[in-house]
């Protein structure tokens, strides 16, 4: 039985591996066909910026899976506009195409799914 | 379809409970858990966030209010469930969104 999962983004990467987590989950629900859509809000959108890197803190780098989301058929990456204001981001700094939703957008998102997981 | 959501985390240490009032559907109801119960204590500077957002359906877990002397002081308003109470909203509602 296919269900809407979305995967709920609070944190930044390398602090914590709740990013880490999130996304493995997310592709492991995707593998077993739901219909996986991750959603990035507070610090969580911070996972999305480019040129991250392994080298300075000797903790792997994460992002580069995002590029892979496409072979998992997962489309739907959503960002909370207000969020990537107020830490002085805009999509190009995103290294995927991502959806930018205002409020009432992630309420709706929320709202929609059959689950949501969050980390 | 009504969601429930849950906040761990205290409002005055991280912003989950500040999201979580941000993105809940008005009609939702939200649990507070674990550090999240400070939230509820009458007089406190984030009860009147929680006094003022009328539109959610508000819950405190019992036990940790009990761990941490704060059962007399709940919010008016708030709703304090044990853990048979807290079961049965997750079973009420459509999903239960995690907030931490």
């Amino acid at each position: 039985m296919s269900r809407k999962i979305l995967f709920l983004n609070r944190h930044g990467p390398f602090g914590s591996n709740a990013g880490r987590e999130s996304l493995d989950a997310a592709l492991i629900a995707a593998a077993f066909d739901q219909q996986v859509s991750l959603l990035f809000v507070d610090d969580g959108v911070l996972q999305l910026v480019k040129n991250q890197s392994d080298a300075p803190l000797a903790l792997k780098d994460v992002s580069p899976t995002f590029k892979s989301l496409g072979l998992y058929e997962i489309e739907s990456v959503y960002v909370d506009g207000d969020s990537l204001k107020a830490r002085g981001l805009t999509p190009d700094d995103m290294l995927v195409p991502v959806a930018v939703l205002e409020i009432e957008g992630v309420r709706a998102l929320i709202e929609a799914q059959d689950a949501v997981l969050g980390f | 379809m009504t969601t429930l959501h849950t906040v761990n985390k205290s409002p005055y240490q991280d912003s989950a409970l500040a999201s979580c009032l941000r993105f809940a559907a008005p009609g939702s109801a939200i649990l507070l858990l674990e550090d999240a119960v400070v939230a509820a204590v009458a007089g406190s500077t984030w009860s009147q966030a929680v006094a003022g957002a009328g539109e959610f359906r508000w819950f405190v877990l019992a036990a940790d209010l009990v761990a941490r002397g704060l059962s007399g002081k709940v919010l008016p308003g708030v709703c304090v469930v044990d853990d048979a109470g807290f079961v049965a909203l997750v079973v009420e509602h459509d999903k239960t969104v995690a907030w931490s």
